[in-house]
């Protein structure tokens, strides 16, 4: 480490007043989490088959959906970009190659 | 058994293959009771593969999926998928190289905050499934020397991790997983960074203050608190040492106290 | 010495001849809450093999309550190239951590070289076949240190180059290597109508002596190239009435053995699974009279 280190006074200033905080009951700064508790995932490992399709598309791939040719439709789409660049189809048409 | 006196043999290196691809041909060999080969037939496996592959996906990074909508969501997926395939039967450990695959997804240029937020997606899932430890106890601070306090290291626990962004990931992923309900307006210019951890066993995500970014990194990386304090004031003026110390220890970002 | 061991006590392992359902993350709050009166339960081995974390804390919570099967979806035991090693240490791992009454496998592939295709995908019954899963399973076996069964396969397509029949290489499997089977009664009408062949027939050239479980499970009708019936083992509904009559055929001959419910896809609420599981329970109790089990 290159940069010098804090007075030993200031560091144990600062860790007394973080430990002394501690004993508050809910955490100072801003925290996202799950909504309910103990949230559990799906397993991802299965022996299913057929899944994500039922009836004619059960047993062929729909290839038409391609990341090259689609546009997003989610909630990026309604962001502006810093320098007024937007997330939108005519800034992604410039980028696409040849099909 | 109508066993043909010279049948096609199909190894799974062939059969592999024609899944990944989809204008391959079925492979002869292949039959339904006709004993022709019977395209639609294979296309229940190539199904099944990339479907499958692709909701692990969007299972594992759900505000990648409602950034972009669903139907973009499995064009990219496929897209990845089919580029990606996993090297580990073990599910819970595919995507590591998404964020990678969106930052150099040229279509998606215009997005390029995504890329960062797929890797705080990727590292809550680590978090979530990391080793069960019970974070260091904040009094063990009060049992330094106080002279000897910039001393200290921290044993990171094994559930924390941090991102380090440009981007405002933490609003990203509160409108598009966490809070979708709650009005919060993202602002692209902001620069958030977030600490992972795992205390217990819900996954906290904690937006880190000014300087924490530098502060905790140097944390994380084996340096002393003293010198990770500097390190941090020197590059952030408005750097809180005792509120950035607070967060961590609050949420349980470290497993032990290492003295001297 | 004293012993202050802290470790949870956990009801018997062995898995009884009832019904059982496939664990869900979803249900588990709900099955401690009520009780629930099952069997047992099964996982796929494959989603507890991180490290630690709200998975394992769940599975623990149903392990003390319920014996447990281990039911493994990626060792690739019909594949050309040896076994993973790491992934059977993980596997024998996990039989050491939560004692399962009952441990199983496929008779697929799933891995070519490095790449892991997550689907059951087919094998040839030929001999060169069989000699490599049977060398895959005596592996297992010595590596995790106990029997294992293997599960029959719903299948798609067939090959051209196969020299036996599903039946025949299967029985020379646990006749060469001791291995039990896991009777999927499923998979055996998904296979047998994909391929046009008696679904009774086969189940009764079975061997039921090397059975330890049975699956049922739900399959989704579709139709081939030729406009033929093509089922897809799909795990998304309930299990079908021309499978729940081979199931009955099948207790009736044989007697009861542990019976899973499979319920992958579109996962109900846990009602709804367990109705399932009382289902096969009650055809499992009208079998268990006295004197009404007979060999086969």
């Amino acid at each position: 480490m290159k940069h010098k280190a804090m007075s030993a006074a200031i560091v144990a200033g600062a860790v007394a007043t973080a430990v002394a905080g501690l004993s508050a009951t809910v955490p100072a700064h801003a925290q996202a989490k799950e909504k309910c508790y103990g949230i559990s995932l799906k397993g991802q490992n299965d022996c299913k088959a057929g899944a994500g399709t039922t009836c004619a598309g059960t047993s062929t791939v729909d290839y038409q959906g391609n990341a090259w040719t689609l546009v997003p439709k989610g909630t990026c789409v309604s962001m502006e970009l810093p320098g007024d660049r937007k997330g939108s189809l005519t800034e992604l048409d410039r980028d696409l190659p040849e099909a | 058994m109508n066993v043909p006196e010279f049948p096609t043999r199909v190894g799974s290196g062939e059969f592999g293959q024609a899944i990944w691809d989809p204008e391959a041909e079925t492979p002869s060999g292949l039959t339904g009771p006709d004993g022709l080969t019977a395209p639609k037939r294979f296309s229940v496996y190539r199904n099944n593969v990339i479907v499958s592959l692709s909701e692990a996906l969007e299972q594992t990074f759900p505000a990648i999926r409602n950034l972009l909508g669903e139907d973009y969501f499995k064009a990219l997926a496929r897209a990845f998928v089919v580029r990606h395939p996993p090297t580990s039967p073990v599910l819970l450990w595919y995507g590591a190289e998404f964020a990678g695959f969106i930052e150099a997804f040229p279509p998606l240029e215009a997005y390029p905050y995504l890329a960062d937020v797929a890797r705080v997606e990727w590292a809550w899932l680590q978090s979530y499934h990391a080793a069960d430890a019970a974070p260091m106890d904040p009094a063990a601070l009060g049992s330094v020397d106080p002279e000897a306090l910039g001393t200290v290291r921290f044993e990171k626990h094994p559930a924390t991790d941090m991102v380090v962004s440009r981007w405002p990931v933490w609003d990203l992923m509160r409108v598009n997983r966490f809070e979708p309900d709650a009005e919060i307006d993202v602002d692209l210019e902001a620069s958030q960074s977030v600490l992972i951890t795992r205390p217990d066993y819900d996954v906290n995500l904690l937006l880190l203050r000014p300087g924490g970014d530098v502060f905790l990194n140097a944390l994380l990386s084996g340096a002393m608190l003293g010198e990770a304090a500097a390190s941090a004031q020197a590059q952030v003026e408005e750097f809180s040492l005792s509120d950035c110390l607070s967060d961590c220890l609050s949420n349980g970002a470290f497993k032990d106290l290492v003295t001297a | 010495m004293p012993s202050h061991s802290t470790e949870p006590t956990r009801i018997d392992a062995a898995v009884p001849a009832r019904a059982g359902a496939g664990l869900k993350a979803d249900h588990v709050q709900d099955v401690l809450d009520t009780g629930a009166d099952i069997g047992f339960f099964e996982v796929h081995a494959e989603n507890y093999m991180g490290a630690g974390g709200v998975p394992h804390r769940q599975l623990e919570a149903i392990r003390e309550r319920y014996p447990l099967s281990l039911h493994g979806v990626g060792l690739s035991i019909g594949g050309e190239q040896p076994l993973d090693k790491s992934h059977l240490q993980r596997l024998a791992d996990l039989n050491r951590r939560y004692e399962p009454g009952l441990f199983s496998e496929h008779l697929a592939w799933s891995t070519h070289d490095t790449t892991y295709f997550n689907d059951l995908l087919p094998v040839p019954y030929d001999k060169a076949t069989l000699d490599r899963v049977c060398d895959h399973i005596d592996e297992v076996q010595e590596k995790v240190g106990r029997k294992m069964l293997l599960e029959n396969p719903s299948t798609y397509v067939a090959f051209e180059q196969s020299t036996m029949s599903e039946l025949d290489f299967l029985k020379e499997i646990t006749r060469r290597t001791g291995c039990g089977l896991l009777l999927d009664v499923n998979n055996v009408h998904v296979s047998s109508t994909n391929h046009a062949r008696s679904a009774i027939e086969y189940l009764q050239d079975f061997p039921m002596d090397r059975v330890g479980e049975i699956h049922l499970g739900g399959h989704a009708p579709d139709v081939d190239d030729a406009g033929r019936p093509l089922l897809i083992d799909a795990h998304d509904r309930e299990v079908d009435d021309a499978v729940w009559a081979l199931y009955e055929t099948v207790v009736e001959r044989n007697g009861p053995v542990p019976t899973l419910i499979e319920w992958d896809n579109d996962v109900p609420a846990w009602p709804v699974l367990l109705a399932e599981a009382q289902a096969a329970d009650r055809i499992l109790s009208q079998e268990s009279g006295a004197g009404f089990k007979r060999a086969v």
